[in-house]
């Protein structure tokens, strides 16, 4: 499964499917990752880890292992 | 004709420059029943009879999150006449997200399309007369910032206020049916316009408003249909047709320039955040906000206030102002009052205000920093950098900030939390700030390492390295209790736009901050330094019970409860009265300690490090008890003051008392272990008590090493507001 987490900085892709449950999944879709999506991997924090995604014209960060749970392609 | 609006919209859309526009300075701020989160209301400034609610800012109302179903509760309970929607007009694909939730409530809406001024500036267009047709409500252009169309949203609020709501947005087709046999299924009690939000979040499994209703209805049959019909969770099918329904409107009615252009913001961020630049430029900014609050400008206003103002008074154009206190004794001595009430309205009231005054001054100026850094967005990058490393111990990366703050003053510190928004988190940090020794302690460090230790240079770094510990400590140990495992806290976080904060909002927070310490935190500094003042100058001197000199404080009834505790100080090396005595006038302020045990080995005025005693504080400590002291003291509970701020912002008893019990139990641990420890290495015999201490070493490696409890499940709902 290829996820968002091993995207590399700049690249673009979109979204195939949330795994996961409950209330981190619920905030990733409230905040605009959902079926289809595109994102663009922006940067990595300078200790490795939150990373910030372009979803739908705003910046946002997520962990990686948040990041793990989207499918993409 | 009296209206209640409530102003609901996402973070950073410019929600508090709106509500302070429209309330001017007509606003009362207090917390929402029983949470820590702040509650804003005010009246309309061209309008006495129109009511504003500020409703925390929100993505979305699922159940999730604290401000989430404090939010949608209001909206539910509270009769709202309109919902004023402010969506960011830069943002609106996302901003719209919450607005589909909204319209479902049943409650007429205005939506203001807030930023315009900047929208046209980057050449987007936004087709309002389409966007307020597709949405089914009127939609405003404005600027809050510049103030502009705040007028248009009166009159339309004026205009739906009490119409009818008709709905615009439907789901696909076995969705809405779906959800139409819900609603039929729904008790009776639940309003008309209601009904379908209710529907349509009971479809999504909420269990918050499962729980709600007065009779349950069994309808997870309904919902595995459409589950297995569609291969997806009904929250993502539901979250799924409101984004393709907002894409569908954004089509239509919003133009974008080319997206890959960057923006300033952009651009400021690629440097800000960089890899290599982001840590250096984080170290820069907050090495100047603490160089301005704490070593420079904070610290002279603070000492003015406390040595000039509430000490020797001060010179004002050549002739000599005598301080408040000062003013004050000559004065009642003029009236010729009873000395004792001299005593306790200058010694115990007058000083204690002064106490929490004199910080007041360090505070403002921090505040003032926090809120320019939280109103341009930085504090978000702060917790982009900072969250890898805090995050294991529990904590999030804006608890850097209260801690840096807090090796100047705990009191600032603790208020700092604020600009946490996972009410875990900030509870979590506002525990632990305080172990980092604060500029009032190091006297007591001084004190310790001279009379001991020869002033060897490792006694003050090892008491930053033991403050340090103790957070990483406790962040492990307490993220795995109950209390603070059931909140989850997805760090899924935006990182809005830079922008230059107005300068009406920053002056506004610097003042709703300071004045709110000074009315909640004051209550109980004062009660406490009263209560302190009276036992330390009253007392029986040869039988006879009489009001005490400062020198006489032997025979006060404080010194009388310090024989009493002291015994619970033995396992800690420290078990005679002095110490305990000292102990408890630390409370009102730390650098009390060295004065105390001044007057208690027979010197009134001592240095600052309270050099003259040194070596009769050899003969009665050993270096055992004597780092163990000095541990108690950095650990425990802290000063009255930082005590009133924690109670202030945990807003609840019960996680007051938690806090300080907390604190206060694991400085003893913490003391009792470094005591038996170093009287070991010293003394090379083995004791009863160091057995003792071994078992409490393994409890304390199992709290640290232990796995979460099992109930830490992510799928669970905002947690009950207060542990029980």
């Amino acid at each position: 499964m290829y996820t968002l987490k091993e995207v590399k900085v700049g690249e673009v892709v979109s979204v195939v499917k949330l795994h996961g449950e409950g209330a981190t999944k619920r905030r990733i879709m409230d905040m605009g990752i959902t079926k289809g999506t595109q994102l663009t991997v922006r940067k990595v924090a300078p200790l490795g880890d939150p990373i910030e995604v372009n979803v739908r014209g705003y910046e946002l960060s997520l962990r990686k292992a948040d990041a793990a749970m989207i499918e993409v392609q | 004709m009296k209206i209640t609006i409530a102003l609901a919209g996402n973070p950073n859309s410019g929600k508090t420059t709106l509500f302070n526009v429209l309330t001017g300075s007509h606003q009362y701020i207090g917390n929402w029943p029983g949470v820590t989160v702040e509650k804003k209301e005010g009246n309309l400034k061209t309008n006495k009879d129109i009511k504003i609610t500020d409703l925390p800012g929100i993505y979305s109302l699922s159940p999730y999150t604290l401000e989430e179903v404090v939010a949608r509760n209001y909206l539910l309970d509270e009769h709202i006449d309109v919902i004023l929607n402010i969506v960011d007009g830069m943002n609106l694909e996302r901003n719209l997200y919450l607005t589909t939730q909204l319209l479902e409530l049943g409650i007429p809406t205005v939506i203001a399309v807030n930023m315009m001024d900047l929208v046209k500036k980057n050449g987007y267009h936004i087709d309002i007369k389409a966007l307020s047709k597709k949405l089914g409500c009127p939609v405003i252009e404005i600027s809050a910032l510049k103030e502009k169309g705040v007028e248009d949203i009166v009159d339309e609020v004026m205009k739906v206020a009490h119409q009818e709501v008709t709905i615009q947005h439907y789901f696909s087709y076995d969705i809405e049916r779906t959800i139409e046999d819900i609603q039929n299924q729904l008790p009776s009690d639940i309003v008309l316009s209601q009904r379908r939000f209710f529907a349509i979040k009971l479809f999504e499994r909420d269990q918050k408003l499962q729980a709600q209703l007065s009779q349950k209805i069994d309808i997870e049959n309904l919902i595995q249909v459409i589950e297995k019909q569609e291969d997806d969770d009904s929250e993502s099918l539901i979250t799924n047709e409101r984004y393709q329904y907002i894409t569908s409107i954004i089509d239509e009615c919003y133009k974008r320039k080319n997206q890959n252009q960057l923006s300033i913001s952009d651009k400021i961020d690629q440097i800000v955040t960089n890899r290599w630049l982001a840590l250096p430029i984080f170290a820069f900014i907050m090495w100047f906000v603490y160089y301005i609050s704490v070593t420079t400008i904070g610290t002279m206003a603070t000492d003015f206030v406390n040595e000039s103002i509430f000490g020797e008074g001060f010179e004002l154009f050549g002739s000599m102002i005598p301080s408040i206190p000062d003013f004050i004794r000559s004065a009642l001595q003029m009236i010729g009052v009873a000395s004792w009430l001299e005593g306790l309205i200058v010694d115990g009231i007058v000083a204690g205000v002064g106490a929490v005054l004199g910080f007041v001054p360090q505070m403002l100026v921090l505040f003032f920093f926090l809120a320019i850094l939280e109103g341009c967005g930085y504090m978000a990058r702060v917790a982009f950098i900072m969250d890898r490393l805090f995050r294991k111990f529990g904590l999030s990366g804006k608890s850097f900030i209260p801690m840096l703050i807090g090796t100047g003053c705990g009191v600032p510190a603790v208020m700092a939390t604020r600009t946490i928004e996972s009410s875990r988190d900030r509870k979590m940090t506002i525990m632990t700030t305080t172990f980092i020794p604060c500029s009032a302690k190091l006297p007591i460090i001084a004190l310790i390492s001279g009379a001991l230790f020869n002033g060897a240079s490792w006694v003050a770094p090892s008491a930053y390295f033991i403050g340090m510990a103790a957070i990483v400590m406790s962040g492990i140990i307490l993220k795995k209790t109950k209390m603070f495992a059931g909140e989850v806290a997805p760090f899924v976080m935006e990182l809005p736009a830079y922008h230059i904060p107005p300068a009406r909002n920053i002056m506004r927070s610097v003042w709703e901050r300071g004045s709110s310490f000074i009315k909640k935190a004051g209550t109980i500094i004062l009660l406490s330094t009263i209560f302190v003042w009276f036992t330390s100058y009253f007392g029986f001197v040869d039988g006879q019970w009489r009001m005490l000199e400062a020198s006489e404080l032997n025979n006060s009834l404080l010194a009388m409860l310090g024989r009493m505790i002291a015994w619970i100080f033995t396992p800690l090396g420290f078990g005679h009265w002095q110490g305990a005595v000292a102990t408890i006038t630390g409370l009102v302020a730390k650098e009390n300690v060295v004065s105390t045990l001044g007057i208690l080995y027979g010197f009134g005025e001592v240095a600052e490090n309270g050099v003259e005693y040194w070596p009769m504080l050899a003969s009665t400590f050993t270096i055992a008890s004597a780092y163990a002291f000095l541990v108690f003291n950095l650990l425990c509970a802290p000063c009255f003051a930082a005590m009133g701020a924690i109670k202030r912002e945990m807003n609840s008893r019960k996680w007051f008392i938690f806090a300080i019990g907390y604190q206060t139990i694991f400085a003893y641990i913490m003391a009792f272990l470094i005591y038996q420890l170093i009287t070991f290495i010293t003394t090379l015999s083995i004791t009863f008590e160091m057995l003792i201490g071994v078992i409490i070493m393994l409890g304390l490696i199992y709290l640290l090493i232990r796995p979460y409890p099992k109930k830490m499940k992510e799928d669970e709902t905002y947690d009950e507001l207060d542990f029980e």
